[in-house]
């Protein structure tokens, strides 16, 4: 149980960010500081793991880049993440996938989630609820 | 003027810098305060200022000596759990039944935090003095003890002082030269940099660094 005056403060500084679990694929839009110039660098591959929670929530989004296997960890809630797109919805059976590690090509696949019926509950519920 | 307030440990967090670098913080309930007593020299041999931290929850169980002395602040002050004295420099321009609050403290303020440290209990001195312990495996048998603890014949005893294994903790640390990051005067909360001794819910003195003793 968090103290709710941690939690106030913590709250604060939170953002909006969609919704996503390990398995997705994502875009990460991170701004880059050079001298004075700043620009967006996107980051797009599969979160493998999710931690910690409130401000301190951190994801894992793993891509192979140019045959090697590339992991950066993103504190989603810090200023420098400009935004995280979803780009694909993956069906896992684990919370962190870490496994991904040792496998490379086809069997690093993940298999895309079908969210048609759970789309349409959550539409239901939207307007259930106006 | 007094340069303190008495605080509560809430807990730790994280927060963003303006750069967006991660600044870990310590969350402290610090005031509202209410001076008790002023101490001067003429009548105490040096001045100061005694302070009592006013709580959500109102202290009942108040035994006699404590009702009289709050009493005698004369302006129908209730009675704290808390009280410590903060020295000032001369007599303090402050009077008896006023209250202090966090508004004393400032953003980037530098500070000073006196708390009671979490009890360890009995340690070894792996943890109690840092010493450096054996090798685990590839047929140790020294592990955790504590090597020699001194010579043979000579001296024939054991020098007072010597590092060894025994209580740890609950004792009174001074963290000097906190950074405040953030002062809520609505919520009476400051934001320090770094951690600060104690469990969460621990009371600490909060003092700004330098100019008094």
């Amino acid at each position: 149980m968090m103290n709710p005056i941690v939690g106030g403060i913590e709250k604060a500084q939170m953002r909006e960010i969609p919704d996503f679990i390990p398995g997705d694929t994502v875009r990460v839009h991170v701004r880059i500081k050079e001298g004075d110039k700043e620009r967006i660098q996107i980051f797009e591959g599969v979160v493998i793991a999710r931690k910690h929670s409130g401000v301190r929530e951190t994801i894992t989004v793993r891509k192979i880049s140019f045959s090697v296997g590339v992991e950066r960890i993103f504190p989603i809630h810090a200023p420098v993440i400009e935004k995280i797109e979803v780009t694909k919805r993956g069906r896992v059976r684990r919370a962190k996938l870490y496994y991904l590690r040792g496998l490379r090509g086809k069997a690093a696949r993940i298999r895309e989630r079908d969210t048609r019926v759970s789309a349409q509950a959550k539409a239901a519920a939207m307007t259930k609820a106006k | 003027m007094v340069n303190g307030l008495i605080g509560k440990k809430v807990g730790m967090t994280q927060v963003f810098g303006p750069d967006g670098t991660v600044v870990p913080v310590t969350i402290l309930k610090a005031g509202p305060c209410v001076v008790v007593q002023k101490k001067t020299v003429t009548s105490d041999g040096y001045n100061a200022v005694q302070l009592g931290f006013v709580e959500d929850r109102p202290f009942k169980r108040v035994n006699k000596p404590m009702k009289g002395h709050f009493e005698k602040t004369g302006k129908g002050t209730p009675p704290t759990r808390i009280l410590r004295e903060f020295r000032v420099n001369g007599e303090a321009d402050i009077a008896v039944g006023a209250t202090v609050l966090v508004d004393l403290f400032a953003e980037n303020d530098s500070i000073e935090i006196v708390g009671t440290s979490k009890g360890r209990g009995f340690a070894g001195f792996i943890k109690r003095h840092g010493f450096g312990g054996g090798r685990d495996t590839h047929g140790s048998m020294f592990h955790r003890a504590p090597g020699s603890i001194g010579s043979s014949a000579f001296p024939s005893r054991v020098f007072p002082g010597t590092r060894m294994a025994g209580h740890m903790g609950v004792e009174q640390k001074t963290i000097k030269n906190l950074r405040i990051v953030r002062v809520d005067a609505d919520q009476n909360l400051i934001l320090v940099k770094g951690s600060v001794p104690g469990p969460n819910g621990g009371y600490v003195v909060i003092r700004k660094m330098g100019n008094t003793k």
